[in-house]
């Protein structure tokens, strides 16, 4: 998996210069937010000057996943401190889950998974800082016309990829790619906002008998059955 | 955007990185999480990222393109073919580059 990250982190380095932003917020940026697929879903809203409330807001929907590994991380780190297990969570990125997730299937705290965990998000942090710190160095030598930045969309297209598991995310997506195009034209980027919540209506619907939407809204989300 | 903007802006994405990656190890006790609410969140991120590529790579200035002679869509189309047969994001990021470069810097489409 490290030539992926890698690969990943450097072309996430080059796009944060090539749209525009300067060598030093591109730092913080990798520093700071360490997160691939926010990074470049961010980037192109921030050089088209999108609000503030919008770049978050996509920022977050594309991270919801780490909120479903976090419920995860919840019962294998519960019993750490408040402040250690919230710094782990801002650390642990998806390889890191993947490859706990398969070494401990089993969901409950045992001894040796701290220290497994913790080796994997050093490796995974370096890795990352190093790549992606090369393609900020690296993208000041390359010309602007070359288009590089469109890298950072073929890594999203990958992750993309990587999401699509059966019929109902594929129609979930294909709802997303209309929406997104048909609201284009509407202000604050906001046809991201309405291809979400188009996608996620499709995917539900695909689900059909079974996936709660016959019952009661209320005993839905209760969970009650 | 201007520098204070977009410092403000990387903090934000900064805060919202903790904010995701911590959300159910933040409060003192353990959130039940609605199925409904699971369910919602699986689409949510494949529909944020679709939502983000496709206008990129099929329109230019907020007009869909009309012809087979663009970079982006052939470099798109080469990586996502890449990535059903390989399922590599290295290999997926190498191929399109490899079909985008030519035609943009060769050919200027």
């Amino acid at each position: 998996m490290m030539p992926g990250m890698s690969a990943w982190g450097l072309v996430t380095g080059v796009a944060m210069v090539k749209s525009g932003l300067g060598i030093g917020p591109a730092l913080l940026m990798t520093l700071v937010v360490y997160a691939g697929s926010a990074q470049l879903a961010a980037l192109p809203l921030m050089a088209a000057g999108a609000p503030m409330w919008v770049i978050w807001l996509t920022a977050f929907v594309v991270n919801l996943r780490f909120v479903i590994y976090s419920a995860q991380w919840r019962i294998y780190l519960g019993h750490l401190p408040r402040l250690r297990r919230t710094l782990i969570g801002y650390v642990a990125g998806d390889v890191n889950y993947a490859l706990f997730m398969k070494h401990w299937p089993e969901q409950r705290a045992e001894p040796g998974q701290l220290s497994f965990l913790a080796g994997g998000i050093a490796v995974m942090w370096v890795g990352w800082q190093v790549a992606s710190v090369t393609g900020i160095l690296l993208a000041h030598q390359i010309p602007m016309e070359w288009g590089l930045g469109f890298a950072g969309t073929l890594a999203l297209i990958g992750l993309t990829g990587s999401l699509l598991a059966d019929r109902a995310t594929w129609v979930s997506a294909g709802v997303a790619a209309t929406a997104a195009v048909a609201a284009y034209s509407l202000p604050y980027k906001l046809h991201i906002v309405v291809a979400v919540a188009a996608a996620v209506a499709a995917g539900l619907l695909m689900e059909g008998p079974g996936s709660g939407l016959h019952r009661p809204l209320r005993g839905a989300l209760a969970g009650r059955r | 955007m201007d520098p204070q903007d977009a410092l403000l802006t990387i903090l934000g994405l900064g805060a919202i990185t903790l904010l995701s990656r911590a959300f159910f190890l933040l409060p003192r006790h353990e959130l039940p999480m609605p199925p409904l609410v699971r369910r919602a969140l699986k689409y949510a991120p494949l529909a944020a990222l679709v939502a983000i590529i496709v206008p990129e790579v099929v329109l230019t200035r907020g007009a869909l393109i009309g012809t087979w002679a663009d970079a982006r869509l052939l470099g798109a189309v080469a990586a996502a073919g890449w990535f059903a047969w390989q399922r590599g994001i290295l290999g997926t990021i190498a191929v399109g580059m490899l079909v985008f470069l030519p035609l943009r810097i060769g050919l200027g489409w």
